[in-house]
């Protein structure tokens, strides 16, 4: 099997999977409870997920740790079973996979705010993400996906962590990004170009954007990063923000229309295309085909 | 030199330093505890908020400023509280239970305290009773809930159901907000208003109240 980081550079194109917590909801995880006490109580339910995504066709398979570095587990009080968490995560989807797939480890932020916005020292978010990178890839990761990140800081502080776990296993890093009148910003502040830059500077294998407004404002972002970087690029979109009708939560945009913006992504040259909140194993083989146009 | 709008101008520059000096020289000289706390505090964050909502700043700026407003309020209160000067309004808020994400609760707390409200921020994953007892025990005529996630967000209509039937809800009003509510949600749940973003909230807030 091709390393992950080469077909990276240089193709065809990987598709990613789509959501996992709506997944994990449906196979009984309760409110309340983060989507890591899972891991545990259910490890079949994070093989089954694995399992859909890849007949959906997906090359690439993320494991079910967002939220699994201590820094974020403390509030659960489940700190104390980082390793235990990552390693059980990563397990679950090689069983299913094997070579057939990519496993990627999800890390996503700490739900902190570092000095001087908030009470957190760097060195603290540093040893929290160093715990989890070294778990998930003594477990055997492929690659890590550094997710759904809002302050440039800490997510390098994570690109740092997994570099100095592992001198070889690639790192992307995804931000997630609203549309503002001067064009689009996270919630911390953070411009695109900005982003490129020093996620570059900071080692990134590959860098993009996930989760936020939908797959037409996810075009107009990978154009922004394709101006200011050569780094391959990670897109992986949300079903449109979501909407409540009648208690129920649901996201607008359909396979079909998210596949027909896809498109759009294939042809900007984004390396790696997937889901976030909201998509389904639909979305995932509807991308699936637009990947495969492509190739 | 005009030192309330100096002492604006270290909110919006988020210079705690400067807006803890200005706020000492000020009580100094005997200026009224009300004109700095409204005149120079509370209209520095005022342009915060504004260019917040424009999105001209984002929120590293909001909180760099709400700590220097809170560097001079922290000088005031005992005045104020001495001079019987009430705030405009009281209010509870708090992620509800089961929620952890707070940033867009203390977004919203920081707002309103930027007007002039007195907030008791109970913090996140708070229990509906805890909410209703608060606001009874402190007196406070609002209660602001968030939620992020939509897992969460059935907390709320426990909030609004228990104030009912303990007969509370004509002098404890709700409020709610986070990504996921809508103002179908608030309506249906019989929440009293909806917060679109922190800023709207505060807009909301103010017409339950009934102050300008």
């Amino acid at each position: 099997m091709t390393t992950f980081v080469d077909r990276l550079n240089s193709g065809p194109i990987l598709l990613a999977d789509g959501a996992m917590g709506t997944m994990l909801i449906q196979s009984g995880l309760e409110p309340g409870h983060p989507p890591e006490s899972v891991t545990l109580s259910n490890p079949g339910a994070l093989e089954e997920v694995a399992r859909v995504y890849l007949d959906a066709g997906a090359d690439v398979i993320q494991t079910n740790t967002f939220g699994a570095s201590p820094a974020r587990l403390s509030t659960y009080g489940l700190d104390d079973k980082t390793e235990e968490l990552n390693e059980a995560a990563v397990s679950a989807v090689r069983s299913v996979v094997g070579n057939g797939a990519y496993v990627a480890g999800s890390c996503g932020p700490s739900g902190k705010l570092l000095q001087p916005y908030g009470d957190v020292a760097p060195e603290e978010l540093y040893e929290s993400f160093r715990r989890q990178t070294d778990s998930l890839i003594a477990a055997g990761v492929d690659c890590v996906f550094v997710e759904t990140m809002i302050d440039l800081h800490e997510a390098r502080l994570a690109v740092q962590a997994v570099k100095d776990s592992s001198s070889h296993t690639p790192v992307v890093v995804t931000m997630t990004f609203d549309p503002t009148p001067r064009g689009f910003y996270t919630i911390m502040g953070v411009d695109v170009e900005t982003a490129a830059v020093q996620l570059a500077e900071a080692g990134a294998d590959g860098v993009g954007s996930n989760c936020g407004n939908g797959i037409e404002n996810m075009v107009a972002i990978a154009r922004d990063f394709k101006a200011a970087c050569d780094l391959p690029l990670i897109i992986q979109s949300n079903a449109g923000t979501p909407q409540t009708v009648g208690g129920d939560v649901v996201y607008g945009e359909t396979p079909e229309f998210m596949a027909e913006k896809a498109a759009g992504l294939v042809t900007l040259g984004v390396s790696v295309i997937g889901g976030c909140c909201g998509t389904t194993p639909e979305h995932i083989a509807a991308l699936r085909e637009v990947v495969d146009q492509a190739a | 030199m005009d030192l309330l709008a100096d002492l604006a101008d270290g909110v919006i520059n988020g210079n705690d330093q400067r807006v803890a000096e200005i706020t000492k020289q000020m009580i100094d000289q005997g200026t009224a505890p009300k004109a700095i706390l409204d005149d120079g505090l509370i209209a520095g964050m005022k342009v915060v908020v504004e260019r917040f909502r424009v999105q001209d700043i984002f929120l590293p700026d909001v909180l760099l400023a709400a700590r220097a407003m809170y560097a001079g309020t922290e000088l005031l209160r005992p005045l104020l509280i001495k001079e019987g000067i009430p705030s405009i309004g009281k209010v509870v808020i708090g992620s509800v239970q089961g929620d952890l994400h707070d940033i867009g609760k203390n977004l919203v707390g920081i707002m309103l305290k930027g007007a002039g409200f007195d907030v008791i921020d109970l913090g996140n994953n708070v229990a509906p009773e805890r909410m209703v007892q608060a606001a009874q025990e402190q007196g406070a005529t609002v209660i602001g809930m968030s939620a992020l996630l939509t897992t969460t967000m059935p907390a709320m209509r426990k909030v609004v159901e228990m104030l009912h039937q303990e007969g509370l809800d004509d002098r404890i009003k709700t409020i709610v907000g986070g990504a996921p509510v809508s103002d179908d949600f608030a309506r249906d749940i019989g929440a009293d208003a909806h917060g679109f973003d922190a800023a709207s909230a505060v807009d909301r807030v103010k017409l339950l109240m009934n102050v300008s």
